[in-house]
């Protein structure tokens, strides 16, 4: 049997197809191997103890970073100290309680909102708001308050996912054993959605981290050395703005190198966290499905 | 003691309620704001001279605030950056859904997704250190920070979203419809480009305009590699975006000035742009949930 061949107009029409895909699978590898490879190329050469370990020196003349990481620390951990909460009721709130389905739709419709408002705006909105209504000034809190409300779509999609794979069995059962609706949320619920929280957790410090404009009018860009509350009342750049104003103001490029270096590599960290943590998740969901069925 | 555990139930439900509340909250609060310190200076310029005046001078002694400049860039360029990233991103998720095996296309979707996490302003970094002066080099112009910069700097940044929700769409086609394609005689990338995309169309849909709304509301990577200056714009102009317009300004603003007011108001305009956009996602998005 002999097979029919496809006319010459198919063939070039598939021929042309594989090579685009080839061409743009090899464009988006590329680009990304050539992000990563240039940036810790230019950056690592720049790193230095001396760097990584003080702070900027007019006497000197030498730039430290010190301050920097701290705020970023900081500004991460406040931040997330608030959002978790914020996020992970409202989150509770939807899955557990709410029956109006106009007031779902409402609340998801503006969380969805929140996370298409471009951080520019959060930024301004965050210093018209936080910096002079609440009369904070530009300080690392008004910058993590404006981060919350920026995450807190995040926090509650991830959150309400993992609430979706606690059996309703287990539910049941409680409320079956006399217990009352908070009890149920506080032992039942809520230890099933600790792999949500963790996932919006590492999602959200990825976020922070690579935040700059919602940052710069509200946190500011001052480099100088504080303790965590000290430093949450006053102004300071995290790594990200601290990039920016070292590349676009002061043209020091080395330095602005040696950060985007250190934020590649954090990037890296926090894909792979990512990716393990949804892995592990999604293994032992199955397993729960598996012993509840 | 019934009363007190109902009291207590009653009060947990209100402080849930509250928490489920706060994102409405928070977004009327940025609408109300926006509104409120946009409106001024678009009363005192006027509207027509604000939205369709070419000149823009806010620290002249005869001051202009015009932001045609300004929208039309930020429209042109996330059209360029649109025109350059869709169909590149479009062919990889093509790619990586039907035809690369397990291995493949596990590393391709990390290196997307490391992609995606890269903050902007390492890539505004990168694109003022290679792609500014290559350009300059290139096309031989003075200066090489334009909006054909800004252009591939935003192309590069809206490729992940593009690839991880056409992707998603791709992925959720029946297998059916590809297997009556194939039994019918038609090859396998025929079936994939003119039964599985058309099936993934409005899922295709929602990547494009994901893709717009990154690239309109993108902010210090633009400033980085555009060049800033307020011009109307040209491929080769150094341009200002809506995004860069108000941030590049606001830091040496003074407080209650009309300049200050005007880049309010300018912030109002590109959230304008931006639900709009979000309307027109969602529409999308509900679209190819029904199919």
């Amino acid at each position: 049997m002999r097979r029919q061949s496809i006319s010459f107009k198919r063939k070039t029409y598939i021929a042309v197809m594989r090579a685009l895909m080839g061409i743009s699978v090899g464009i988006t590898c590329a680009l990304v191997v050539f992000l990563i490879g240039y940036v810790l190329w230019k950056g690592i050469p720049n790193l230095s103890w001396e760097l990584l370990a003080t702070k900027p020196s007019y006497l000197s003349g030498r730039i430290g970073i010190l301050p920097d990481i701290l705020n970023t620390v900081y500004i991460v951990a406040a931040t997330l100290a608030l959002v978790l909460p914020l996020g992970v009721g409202a989150a509770i709130y939807l899955t557990e309680y709410a029956k109006n389905r106009k007031l779902v739709n409402m609340i998801e419709y503006a969380a969805e909102t929140l996370s298409g408002i471009p951080s520019i705006i959060y930024g301004l909105v965050g210093m018209l708001f936080f910096c002079q209504f609440f009369g904070m000034k530009t300080s690392l809190l008004a910058g993590a308050l404006t981060l919350v409300v920026m995450n807190l779509p995040t926090v509650m999609r991830t959150t309400q996912e993992s609430l979706k794979t606690v059996p309703t069995s287990y539910r049941e059962g409680a409320f079956g054993l006399g217990a009352g609706k908070w009890r149920v949320i506080r032992t039942v619920v809520f230890p099933g959605c600790i792999d949500g929280i963790i996932t919006g957790c590492i999602l959200s410090v990825g976020r922070i981290l690579g935040e700059s404009a919602a940052l710069l009018f509200t946190a500011g860009f001052a480099h100088a050395l504080h303790g965590i509350f000290e430093g949450l009342d006053s102004a300071g750049a995290t790594l990200t703005v601290a990039l920016y104003v070292y590349a676009k103001e002061n043209g020091e490029f080395g330095i602005a190198f040696a950060i985007a270096a250190i934020l590649m590599f954090l990037t890296v960290v926090i894909n792979l966290s990512a990716t393990l943590a949804g892995r592990y998740f999604q293994r032992k969901t199955r397993g729960v499905q598996e012993t509840s069925a | 003691m019934r009363n007190r555990k109902r009291l207590m139930e009653n009060v947990i439900y209100g402080i849930f309620l509250i928490l489920g509340l706060i994102t409405v909250g928070c977004v009327f609060l940025i609408t109300v704001y926006l509104v409120i310190s946009g409106i001024p200076a678009i009363r005192k310029i006027g509207i027509l001279r604000f939205l369709l005046g070419k000149e823009w001078a806010s620290t002249a002694d005869q001051p202009q605030y015009g932001i045609l400049p300004f929208i039309l860039t930020s429209v042109y360029g996330t059209a360029g950056a649109i025109f350059i990233g869709v169909p590149i991103g479009f062919m990889t998720a093509v790619y990586l859904s039907k035809i690369a095996g397990p291995k493949v296309k596990s590393a391709i979707e990390t290196a997307v997704s490391l992609l995606a996490g890269i903050p902007s302003v390492v890539y505004g970094l990168v694109g003022m250190m290679v792609l500014v002066p290559g350009i300059r080099i290139a096309f031989r112009i003075p200066d090489g920070a334009s909006l054909f910069a800004a252009i591939i700097v935003l192309a590069i940044m809206i490729l992940p979203s593009i690839i991880k929700v056409s992707l998603t769409a791709l992925e959720a086609v029946p297998k059916e419809y590809e297997d009556a394609s194939l039994a019918l005689g038609a090859t396998p990338v025929e079936t994939y480009f003119r039964v599985s995309v058309p099936a993934a169309k409005s899922g295709i849909a929602a990547a494009v305009v994901l893709g717009v709304g990154r690239a309109i509301g993108e902010a210090m990577a633009v400033m980085m590699v555009a060049g800033n200056a307020p011009n109307m714009p040209g491929i080769f102009q150094s341009v200002r975006f809506l995004t860069t317009a108000v941030a590049s300004e606001m830091s040496y603003a003074a407080d209650g000035s009309l300049q200050k007011q005007a880049l309010f108001s300018i912030a109002l305009v590109l959230f304008l742009f931006i639900m709009m956009i979000n309307a027109v996602l969602n529409f999308f998005l509900k679209h190819s949930k029904e199919n």
